[in-house]
């Protein structure tokens, strides 16, 4: 087991390194940020001093080698265009993305579980076919036209929702959030499903397919031969043995909605990491870029950690194959 | 019958009392978005029309600009020329910061050294050669090496600073992101100006309050002022038609007939300082993009007038720009120079063009590949594609490479000039000739040391334009200096230098019920604003 760990724990220090390295290398292609720094009457004598102290006319390995050293103090310099420390940045940005990521999920459950229940079960009936059919929308529309529309219909036309932003926010020590007022409750709803609708989607049909599999099987039959309700045969029974994968992929998930808000936080002008990481792609700030993308790479690693030894305590099978092949 | 009358009149007086009453402490709250933000609330940090026009509702200068863009006495009340190198400058008395710090002659020779320091971005707005000395505490005098007529043509975006909150907060340098830590001055504000930053998130919110004790008179009726950056264009005019901002730029062209027809809003249109134009390299022997080999056609004045001839002008402006723009003859908007209007724009010529072409040697055109922004200049790509498909009709096949500001800028800019073919947009920071000469016009120095032609990525070089750009800077009377600019433009339209396209069109959105001056270096200020 603490073999497993350690070599597990080592891989995932090579995926990092290999996205900083991969993320490094990227940034020499995304243009010059010192064009983005300073004004057009500064003279060119000057812009080159600025780089020479930005330190970007260092050769490659030099650059990385720093970036490296500095990024396991966790140190990631000062951001470009806000001329702030940028692990501050992140940090004041988190809670934003968090509770949209987290609204978003709920949301992909509530509504995603219950609508994969009724189809499962009335496979023929309209409704079902209606809800397949808008969950195909859901999947095949981009995120960004789903935004516009949902601002289009209930900010234009109706005056009901707010088009941009997070309204007001409460400060509860490091922690800003908007979900206890009114217009930060307002606010969440548009950014929350157009992140969530994706998930919705794929919950909904993970949980109909998964329904229609079960109610197949043996226990359902028996459970009706002894003569329970359809009640308890439907939740008490079916639902409760499809919601394992449901789980794992909910959380497999969490990851990605949170990496892929950046999307709706552009089109919403959500204050949250995604935002402030997309103006930093427009703007090369590099300190930024970095930082997020390590940060997201840490994320997925973590997950990916965490579900792998999961799976080797509950599977032991995975542990007499390791023994076998690995030898250590 | 009378009791009812008297009782009537009771009301009718009661509702006049409290309407009375009601209206001077009205909360007029003006909220407006902008597609990006401040980069900093250091006033020096950087040069940028954004930053600037946002931190000139809180920071003053020694004068300022109206909404004509005319000179008009700011934190000086007055000045003169003691000699053609020697001005003095008498200060406004009685000024204070938000703080409460009295304004006076020590912040003046504080902010003039500051701006001058490194990690400002603010060094043109005085030479490190101009000496600044104290006479008295409402007195300052301002000593040049060489007699320059415009010193403060551009002091009304280099913003006084307190010299005692600078130093009590640790901010005497400007902001600079080498130096790995944060600047207290990059966050907090203490300026002279109409409104104080109450609250300040970056990317986020800001918000200003009136400056009560504000010494200039008070044009606004505002008592509280929320910005917020919206940077995708689709949210930004749907938070306008919502009524979720008051105020909001720039307006994408092709929204501007949306908000019109909504009820309650309406696009602003005006005419902007920027002149968008083409350049062509004209320097190297042999152009980088093109296959024409051993020889650069861009050195031959025919195949210029050419490319000038075959670009249909009207065809952008209503086409690609929906009539968002002035057609230029010169490099310069006629804003800033009294004499533009004897300048004419040359015919669109199609077949003189593919004659001059011939007689250039190349009957059958040639290839060359165009650089060109896409997210820097209203519609820029659109105006790069048009210009291609014009090109081809005279049989010079164009490669277009459109590429973000990022890349682009990092390509055609100096030292590598990487570039045979581009388009490019400048606003004179000074709103005079001399910056437009200086920088697009004069031959560039290639040691790249000063800032002798900086942005002329094409390498056009004229003796006499240079001979003449340098009298201008130092020529104090007007009407001889205008006659210089006046030879300067001639020379360069007569060799066909460069290809000025049009100054593009600012186009803001505001609720009916808002009054505003649209100032046409696009900054916008709040003191200006009325809400109704």
């Amino acid at each position: 087991m603490f073999a497993f760990i350690v070599r597990r724990l080592l891989q995932s220090l090579i995926v990092m390194m290999a996205v900083a390295l991969l993320s490094f290398t990227m940034f020499r292609y995304v243009g010059d940020p010192v064009n983005q720094m300073v004004g057009i009457e500064t003279t060119l004598a000057e812009r080159a001093a600025l780089r020479e102290r930005l330190g970007l006319d260092d050769p490659a390995y030099l650059q990385f080698g720093r970036f490296l050293f500095n990024a396991a103090q966790f140190e990631f310099g000062i951001s470009y265009q806000h001329k702030k420390d940028v692990s501050k940045l992140i940090l004041e940005r988190a809670p934003a993305t968090l509770e949209l990521s987290f609204i978003s999920a709920l949301f992909a459950l509530l509504v995603g579980i219950p609508m994969g229940v009724y189809t499962g079960l009335h496979r023929e009936s309209p409704i079902s076919k209606f809800l397949l059919t808008i969950s195909l929308i859901g999947i095949s529309l981009p995120t960004f036209l789903i935004g516009i529309l949902l601002i289009f219909i209930f900010s234009v036309n109706l005056h009901l929702l707010p088009s941009f932003g997070r309204g007001e926010v409460i400060r509860l020590g490091f922690w800003t959030t908007g979900l206890l007022t009114p217009s930060g409750l307002a606010a969440i709803i548009m950014p929350g499903i157009t992140l969530g609708l994706f998930q919705m989607t794929l919950i909904m049909r993970l949980v109909r397919a998964e329904m229609l599999e079960v109610m197949r099987t043996d226990y359902i039959k028996f459970a009706r031969a002894r003569g329970l309700t359809d009640r308890a045969i439907n939740y008490g029974h079916a639902l409760k043995n499809t919601l394992v994968p449901v789980i794992t992929i909910t959380g497999l998930q969490v990851g990605s909605i949170i990496a892929f808000a950046i999307i709706t936080e552009t089109v919403f002008q959500w204050p949250g990491m995604g935002l402030m990481f997309l103006q930093a792609v427009q703007n090369v700030d590099i300190p930024i870029m970095a930082a997020y993308l390590m940060l997201i790479a840490f994320l997925f690693v973590t997950i990916n950690l965490i579900v792998d030894m999961l799976y080797y305590v509950v599977d032991p099978r995975l542990r007499v194959d390791r023994a076998t092949t690995g030898g250590h | 019958m009378r009791i009812k009358q008297v009782a009537m009149a009771a009301a009718i007086a009661l509702t006049i009392g409290v309407a009375g009453a009601g209206t001077p402490t009205k909360a007029e709250t003006l909220k407006w978005a902008f597609q990006g933000d401040a980069q900093s609330l250091d006033p020096y940090s950087l040069n940028e029309t954004f930053t600037l026009g946002f931190l000139g509702n809180v920071y003053e200068g020694l004068i300022q600009r109206g909404p004509n863009l005319e000179i008009s006495p700011g934190l000086a009340e007055s000045w003169e020329l003691l000699s053609p190198t020697h001005w003095r400058f008498h200060l406004r008395k009685g000024v204070k910061f938000h703080n409460g710090n009295d304004f006076n002659a020590d912040d003046v020779v504080f902010s003039a050294e500051r701006v001058r320091k490194d990690g400002s971005d603010m060094k043109t707005r005085l030479t490190p050669d101009t000496k600044v000395v104290k006479v008295d505490d409402y007195t300052v005098d301002f000593v040049t090496e060489q007699p320059n007529p415009i010193i403060y043509y551009e002091w009304s975006t280099w913003y006084i600073m307190d010299k005692e909150w600078s130093e009590a907060n640790n901010a005497t340098e400007p902001t600079s992101v080498t130096e790995g830590k944060e600047n207290y001055a990059a966050f907090n504000t203490n300026g002279t100006g109409a409104f104080k930053i109450t609250s300040r998130e970056t990317d986020v919110k800001t918000i200003f309050v009136p400056n009560e004790d504000w010494w200039d008179e008070r044009r606004h009726n505002l008592t509280e002022v929320i910005f917020t950056p919206i940077s995708s264009d689709a949210t930004r005019v749907a938070a306008l038609l919502s009524g979720e901002v008051d105020m909001m730029y720039p307006v994408p062209v092709q929204d501007m007939d949306r908000i019109n027809s909504n009820a309650g809003t309406s696009v602003l249109a005006g005419p902007e300082l920027r002149t968008i134009f083409l350049g062509m390299d004209q320097f190297r022997d042999e152009l980088l993009y093109s296959n024409v080999k051993g020889k650069n056609p861009f050195k031959d004045v025919r195949v210029r007038e050419a490319f000038f001839r075959a670009i249909d002008i009207e065809a952008i402006k209503q086409k690609v720009m929906r009539n968002l723009a002035t057609p230029s003859a010169i490099m310069v908007s006629p804003f800033l120079f009294s004499r533009s209007d004897e300048f004419e724009r040359p015919a669109h010529d199609p077949a003189r063009a593919k004659a001059l072409l011939a007689e250039a040697g190349y009957p059958d055109g040639f290839e060359v590949t165009m650089d060109c922004p896409n997210n820097r200049y209203v519609n820029d790509e659109r105006i790069c594609q048009a210009v291609v498909s014009m090109l081809a009709k005279v049989g010079v096949k164009v490669d277009l490479l459109a590429q973000p500001k990022a890349q682009y800028f990092a390509k055609t800019l100096g030292p590598k000039y990487d570039t045979s073919f581009y388009l490019l947009g400048w606003t004179p920071g000074s709103f005079d000739s001399w910056n437009v000469l200086y920088n697009l016009i004069i031959c560039r120095d290639e040691t790249g040391s000063d800032g002798r032609g900086k942005f002329n990525n094409g390498g056009y070089c004229n003796a006499r334009v240079d001979e003449l750009t340098d009298m201008i800077l130092s020529e104090t009377d007007p009407t001889k200096r205008d006659a210089m600019i006046h030879e300067a433009y001639k020379i360069v339209q007569d060799e066909w230098g460069m290809i000025p396209l049009h100054q593009q069109g600012l186009a803001w959105g505001k609720a009916d019920n808002i009054d505003l001056a649209q100032r046409a270096d696009n900054q916008f200020m709040l003191y200006y604003v009325t809400k109704n």
